[in-house]
């Protein structure tokens, strides 16, 4: 009874905070000087019509390289976790891989069907990241999104983690190289200039954002993949 | 307008999630909670970027270089809330994880059951 008191009070107290914010709130009617000046030189400088990632991949580039590095650790702390997991006392689990059924033809057929679409749907997110709404972790998602259907429909499929923490490692250390090309040849860390910017607009422009779209597409969706099969419950 | 409907929507969202985090007894509600309280946090913070009568920053046909500035959002508040949904993914996989191992030791999710102090 008092503990839900508690609650009750902390709830309250917290929507009494809010509400004030709700009530104290009036929308903009123009840019803030900040976001102003990253809607003109994101255009100007980088060439990339999307100016979200021209902030993600460009000026805040390092954030993303540090947000790349948290996903490299839970992947790492997910795999320390369940990776060395030891069988459970007692025969539970063993009776149930038994029991379980093998998917449904309907579900093998739709997964047949859209696993390859979720790929290209994935790679248009990818490489479409500096024209309109999109970009490597968007498709990363996507792809994922697809090897989970694989693993769902198919139990006994065995992605290849090997493969998969090399390429992302791969993927991660041309990351990084590209952004150090940045510091030698232009104005700075992860500088999409090194590569010419093309015409605004087309699908080969924006300097270096397209590849390091594809570089945080491809080492996202592993990440995620490999997460996602370390959930599984292991077979003995 | 628009904006302080979806402010009023997250911050409700965050509500929601604290209720559950603070009433509830099994884990996998308690994480159910903390994944209101960050899709609670995203949605605040997009929508404190919005500018009366903005559209998406893209520009394309519709929108061109020179009247961008008048007429787009603040995407900044955008640009940060694709990394904070990304690292929200991440730590509820960590706490999944942990749900696991938990669950493996005990036989149940109930944080009732983990007294025992190990530190």
């Amino acid at each position: 009874m008092i503990q839900r008191l508690c609650v009750a009070v902390a709830i309250a107290s917290f929507g009494l905070v809010f509400a004030s914010l709700a009530v104290g709130y009036t929308e903009q009617n123009s840019l803030r000087p900040l976001a102003e000046s990253y809607v003109r030189l994101v255009p100007h400088e980088l060439g990339a019509p999307n100016v979200i990632t021209g902030i993600l991949l460009t000026y805040r580039g390092f954030d993303t390289l540090g947000e790349v590095a948290v996903l490299f650790m839970v992947a790492a702390s997910v795999g320390l976790l369940l990776g060395a997991r030891r069988r459970p006392r007692g025969t539970s689990t063993r009776d149930r891989a038994s029991e379980s059924r093998a998917s449904s033809e309907i579900v093998r057929t739709g997964a047949d069907i859209l696993v390859p679409l979720i790929c290209i749907f994935a790679a248009y997110i990818i490489m479409n990241g500096h024209l309109s709404a999109g970009g490597g972790f968007q498709g990363g998602a996507v792809i994922a999104s697809g090897v989970l259907l694989t693993l769902l429909a198919f139990p006994q499929y065995q992605p290849n983690l090997e493969f998969l923490s090399i390429t992302e490692s791969l993927a991660g250390a041309l990351f990084v190289l590209v952004g150090i090309a940045g510091l030698v040849m232009a104005g700075g860390f992860l500088d999409n200039r090194i590569l010419p910017l093309g015409q605004f607009g087309a699908f080969f422009s924006a300097g270096a954002i397209p590849l390091l779209s594809v570089l945080l597409g491809v080492k996202v969706g592993c990440e995620l993949s490999v997460i996602l099969e370390r959930f599984r419950p292991k077979k003995s | 307008m628009i904006s302080q409907i979806v402010l009023v929507t997250g911050l409700l969202l965050i509500l929601i999630g604290l209720w559950g985090l603070l009433s509830h007894r099994n884990i996998l509600r308690i994480i159910i909670s903390f994944s209101l309280i960050g899709t609670g946090t995203h949605i605040v913070t997009v929508a404190i970027g919005y500018v009366r009568n903005g559209t998406a920053p893209i520009i394309d046909r519709t929108l061109d270089v020179w009247g961008a500035v008048s007429r787009v959002v603040d995407p900044i508040p955008s640009a940060l809330v694709v990394t904070a949904i990304v690292i929200g993914m991440a730590v509820t996989a960590v706490m999944l994880a942990f749900a696991i191992r938990l669950y493996d030791s005990k036989k149940t999710l109930s944080i009732d059951a983990f007294t025992d102090s190990k530190w």
